[in-house]
């Protein structure tokens, strides 16, 4: 048990000094030691229930050993990683978790979320260029379970907290998700990310003892206290009484913030910079000392407050919109002024010392005064992990459908497939001009696969952003969720043309003091490891957010996988729709009899099945050969095979494109299927449907048998505006229909 | 080359693009904080033109806060009258068109005042759209119908008196209006009219030509990648364009008069 260790570690330490802790040390060691800061459970030791090592750190093991890249700048190592976008020009990205406050007040919650996630990539030196926000929810229709809100008012509040903030800001929302599952109800998952540029030779740190340290941004107040020991705890009890663990959102100030570290940044003003985050002072002042390898006195009584506060909630209250920089001395007035004219308050509220200590100081007392290695060294831990036996991996064998049409209007109108458009609209998708491909598509309101912008004038090489995630098939197989948002999150890219992929991991799970728990983050580690080696993408960053738990139960493990990749041409860059009657249109990949974890089971209910698996080769072969005929112009739009499988992509690239589409589901490269409602539904892994630029058929088959994929010509783009599919019974609806159940939100 | 101010104060977030299209059309844009306007450290007057870009608290505080917002209302309302009574152009777009609004300086005309009112879907919004060039004005250019988006949740244009619509148009004030994408009037029909604006109306036009304000952005639809290829080509520029020659004709003629 954790506590205990921890509590007795403190104790030893503070009997060897000869005094009692004082509340402020104790108060920031809490914070300084927690799950979300120090991350002791994937720093720990897992074993087996007999006691077996199963891994010895987790993050090293799992995620480090994929981690590198000859693109890669900066991984796992500062608030975001870095890779190399073109001349010299880095891409800073990094993904945050913001459940608990979430859970607890929607709007603020999510607001700072997006907030804290642009302070990170801020505290690389970049400019904000992207935000990315994925959203989990319980069922739309459910009631509020007792002590919680109900999914409607969580939804609604996190999407305008989002849209209020990130809009304010003037960073456009650009890539997301919205997935419900009964696994949300008492845990909803919030998931927001930043996308930043960093100029040529901008990313530069070089702190050292005798720097000053200067706060910037908003005055600190009570707000937000014990953010990081309330994230790395279950909820529970009344959510009205956890209100004040949540902080208050302020994008003017952030907005300030984006101009000025850029001006600090250009002007060589700063030796370093970091947020003020879960912790607050006193893990970015820790932190910021420990990366100088120094120690660093804190002066309390002169941080700007926003109301009378105790040195302890001075140095951990998370009030936001805050950041920590540090100067040489003789720079700290330029960077003053440069904060002034911003209309920004700054303080020097201390330096970095060479003594490896961590002092703070108020009213000319030590509050705090502990060794730098004590701080960053707590206790290991050892967790414990039990398989436990999912559900059956035999794919139960239904009758096949008497009429596919109306199974495939109902999965239209599902809450995981709907169209998305009433949500994407609230957020401003082009602010900064730069957006080239966006997730919601004019005029028809389709939606892309992954966002495109080109952040430099004199470059057309853009950045690719997508998501993945597959939640559901958790509840089955663990590690063939981890590889299926993988192999999703990558298909997105590669489907607009992305390549040169980057990844970002990051969990949701429940406690993992729960040995099942910890057993099938176990499972998702090793897929993370097996897949980014297999596919060649690196893992540059991620956070692992646990104890995503409330007295329901804990949250149905999510993993979500963040995909950055880089385009040559955005000219080049794909949309969904379907372009032009007489076109040819090709599947990619192979569709299985694999329908567990399903939207199409999901809605049968059953449960069950055969998890979609991953092949490496046939993966990668599929998205190279989206990417080489993108690059050779021989595609008009890409889609890829995902929730619904064929028949859901068939539909939406229709109503996309605003034009009719005739399929023979005879024809789809497939494996062991032996029903239409699997060559319909089947949400297999490395698929696409592509149509072919007129005349381009012959060069692109070309290319696809010199590449190897599995490929077939499956149908063609019509005038009339329907969708055909023919089986063994055929698919015959109209545009109006599909996109009348496809816009049917049912939230 | 001229230098044409981009105003930006604490909440304006459409700046770097403005001053993109700005130079695109061959001037240099100089980026101006309120807080130096404010401070008097920069004139506005001394720039052959004024751009208030698009964003979100500006005019929120012009409405809200009171001391800062009669301030400013005193300090930039004089630099607008400064600059039009030489014949500068001025434009404002999206919050700047809400802010030229606020302050009175459009529509211009007696009797008639206008507000941005909340959309009548009654929250933020962005999408693709198409407007219609009208009017008479001399900043207003562009193809007959061209797309640009929209950004904003308070974009409605109402006025004080019902008639008002007709008078501004029948003066040609109105300089844009939403259309369908043929160039047909959008009728008030929602998404083709984004925010339920009266007469269709997405820009304005003062009195003198010397003032254009407009909800959708421009400065977002200067090249084709970046309008969704089903839309058509951009056309964007053309609003930049007219103002750098009006703000660069107006200072060769200040200049030989001076002479």
């Amino acid at each position: 048990m954790a506590d205990a260790e921890d509590a007795a570690a403190i104790e030893k330490y503070f009997a060897s000094l000869g005094r009692k802790p004082s509340e402020a040390e104790l108060r920031s060691i809490a914070q300084l030691w927690s799950e979300h800061c120090r991350h002791r459970t994937f720093r720990g030791r897992v074993v087996g229930p007999d006691g077996t090592l199963l891994a010895d750190d987790l993050l090293s093991t799992f995620i480090g050993s994929v981690s590198s890249a000859p693109w890669v700048i900066s991984s796992l190592r500062d608030n975001a990683g870095i890779v190399e976008f073109t001349r010299g020009y880095g891409i800073a990205v990094k993904v945050e978790t913001h459940n608990h406050p979430s859970a607890v007040e929607p709007f603020g919650g999510a607001a700072t979320g997006v907030g804290g996630v642009i302070r990170d990539v801020l505290a690389v030196w970049a400019d904000p260029v992207a935000l990315i926000d994925v959203l989990c929810f319980g069922p739309p229709d459910s009631p509020a379970l007792h002590g919680a809100l109900s999914p409607r008012r969580v939804m609604g509040g996190v999407i305008s907290g989002i849209g209020h903030y990130g809009n304010n800001v003037g960073v456009p929302t650009l890539a997301g998700a919205v997935v419900f599952d009964g696994g949300y109800l008492g845990t909803p998952l919030v998931y927001a990310g930043c996308v930043g540029l960093v100029p040529p030779g901008g990313y530069s740190k070089d702190p050292r003892p005798g720097d000053v340290l200067v706060l910037v941004g908003n005055r600190t107040g009570r707000d937000g206290i014990a953010g990081a020991t309330f994230a790395s705890s279950a909820l529970s009890g009344d959510i009205k009484s956890l209100r004040p663990a949540v902080q208050i959102p302020d994008p003017l100030v952030e907005e300030g913030l984006v101009r000025l570290i850029s001006a600090v940044r250009d002007a060589r003003a700063a030796t370093g910079v970091t947020d003020l985050g879960g912790g607050g002072l006193a893990v970015a002042a820790a932190e910021m000392a420990h990366e100088a390898h120094a120690g660093c006195e804190l002066i309390l009584d002169e941080v700007p407050l926003r109301e009378d506060l105790e040195p302890w909630e001075i140095l951990v209250s998370e009030s936001q919109e805050r950041m920590l920089l540090s100067a040489r001395p003789e720079e700290a007035g330029s960077l003053m002024t440069l904060a002034r004219h911003e209309g920004l308050e700054a303080a020097i509220i201390g330096n970095l010392t060479d003594s490896r200590r961590f002092r703070a100081l108020y009213r000319g007392a030590p509050v705090v005064d502990v060794d730098m290695d004590f701080l960053f060294h707590p206790p290991r831990l050892t967790r414990t992990a039990v398989p436990h036996v999912t559900e059956s991996e035999d794919e139960p064998l239904l009758d096949d459908l008497r009429d596919p049409g109306a199974e495939l209007l109902r999965l239209l109108s599902s809450p995981n497939i709907s169209s998305r458009e009433r949500v994407l609209r609230t957020y401003d998708l082009g602010v900064r001009g730069n957006t080239v491909v966006y997730p919601v598509e004019d005029p028809a309101g389709g939606h892309n696969d992954a966002a495109v912008i080109k952040p430099l004038d004199d470059s057309w090489e853009g950045i690719v952003i997508s998501v993945g995630l597959r939640p559901r098939y958790s509840r089955l197989s663990p590690y063939w969720m981890a590889a299926s948002s993988i192999d999703e999150a990558m298909r997105n890219n590669s489907a607009v043309g992305g390549r040169r992929i980057s990844l970002l991991d990051n969990f949701a799970w429940g406690s993992p003091e729960r040995p099942e728990e910890m057993w099938s983050l176990l499972e998702a580690l090793r897929a993370c490891r097996d897949f980014a080696s297999g596919f060649g993408a690196p893992f540059v960053s991620g956070k692992d957010s646990l104890y995503n738990e409330s007295e329901y139960g804990p949250v149905l493990p999510t993993l979500l996988i963040t995909a950055v990749g880089v385009i040559p041409d955005v000219r080049r860059a794909l949309t969904s729709g379907l372009k032009s009657p007489g076109d040819s249109v090709y599947a990619i990949g192979v569709t299985r009899a694999e329908m567990g974890g399903s939207e199409y089971f999901e809605m049968k209910g059953i449960r069950g099945g055969s998890v979609p698996k991953v092949r490496i080769d046939e993966s990668r072969s599929a998205m190279e050969c989206v990417i080489r005929a993108i690059d050779q112009g021989l595609l008009t739009a890409s889609h890829d095979v995902s929730d619904g499988g064929i028949a859901v992509a068939a539909a939406e690239m229709a109503i996309s494109g605003r034009v009719g589409l005739e399929l023979d589901l005879g024809r789809l490269p497939s494996d062991g299927t032996s029903r239409d409602y699997q060559l319909l539904f089947s949400e297999s892994n490395g698929r696409f449907l592509v149509e072919a630029r007129a005349g381009a058929d012959e060069e692109l088959e070309g290319l696809m048998r010199s590449v190897g994929c599995r490929f077939s010509r499956v149908g063609s783009v019509v005038r009339e505006g329907r969708l055909v599919i023919r089986g063994s019974r055929d698919v015959d609806l109209g545009l109006r229909e599909l996109e009348d159940a496809w816009r049917r939100a049912p939230w | 080359m001229v230098r044409i101010a981009v105003l930006r104060g604490p909440g304006t977030n459409c700046d770097r693009e403005t001053a993109r299209a700005i130079a695109e059309a061959g001037a240099e844009a100089s980026t101006v904080s309120v807080l130096d306007v404010e401070s008097g450290a920069v004139d506005l007057r001394s720039f052959a033109g004024l751009v208030i870009p698009g964003g979100f608290s500006y005019a929120d505080r012009v409405r809200a806060g009171a001391v800062l917002a009669a301030k400013l209302r005193t300090s930039l309302r004089d630099a607008i009258e400064d600059l039009r009574s030489r014949g500068r152009p001025v434009l404002g777009i999206c919050n700047g068109f809400q802010v030229l609004v606020e302050l009175g300086v459009l529509p211009g005309i007696d009797g008639c005042r206008a507000a941005l009112a909340p959309n009548s879907s009654a929250r933020f919004e962005f999408r693709w759209i198409h407007v219609r060039r009208v009017g008479r004005c001399r900043l207003s250019a562009g193809p007959d119908v061209q797309p640009m988006p929209v950004a904003h949740g308070e974009g409605k244009v109402v006025f004080s008196d019902p008639r008002c619509a007709e008078e501004l148009e029948s003066a040609g004030l109105v300089a844009y209006k939403y259309s369908m994408p043929d160039g047909t009037p959008a009728g008030g029909i929602y998404p083709y009219n984004p925010n339920g604006s009266e007469a269709d109306i997405a820009g304005l036009c003062s009195p003198d030509g010397d003032v254009l304000g407009l909800m959708p952005h421009p400065e977002r639809a200067i090249h084709d990648w970046q309008v969704p290829s089903a839309l058509g080509p951009a056309g964007g520029i053309s609003i930049f364009n007219v103002l750098v020659n009006i703000a660069s004709r107006q200072m060769r003629s200040e200049e030989l008069r001076r002479i």
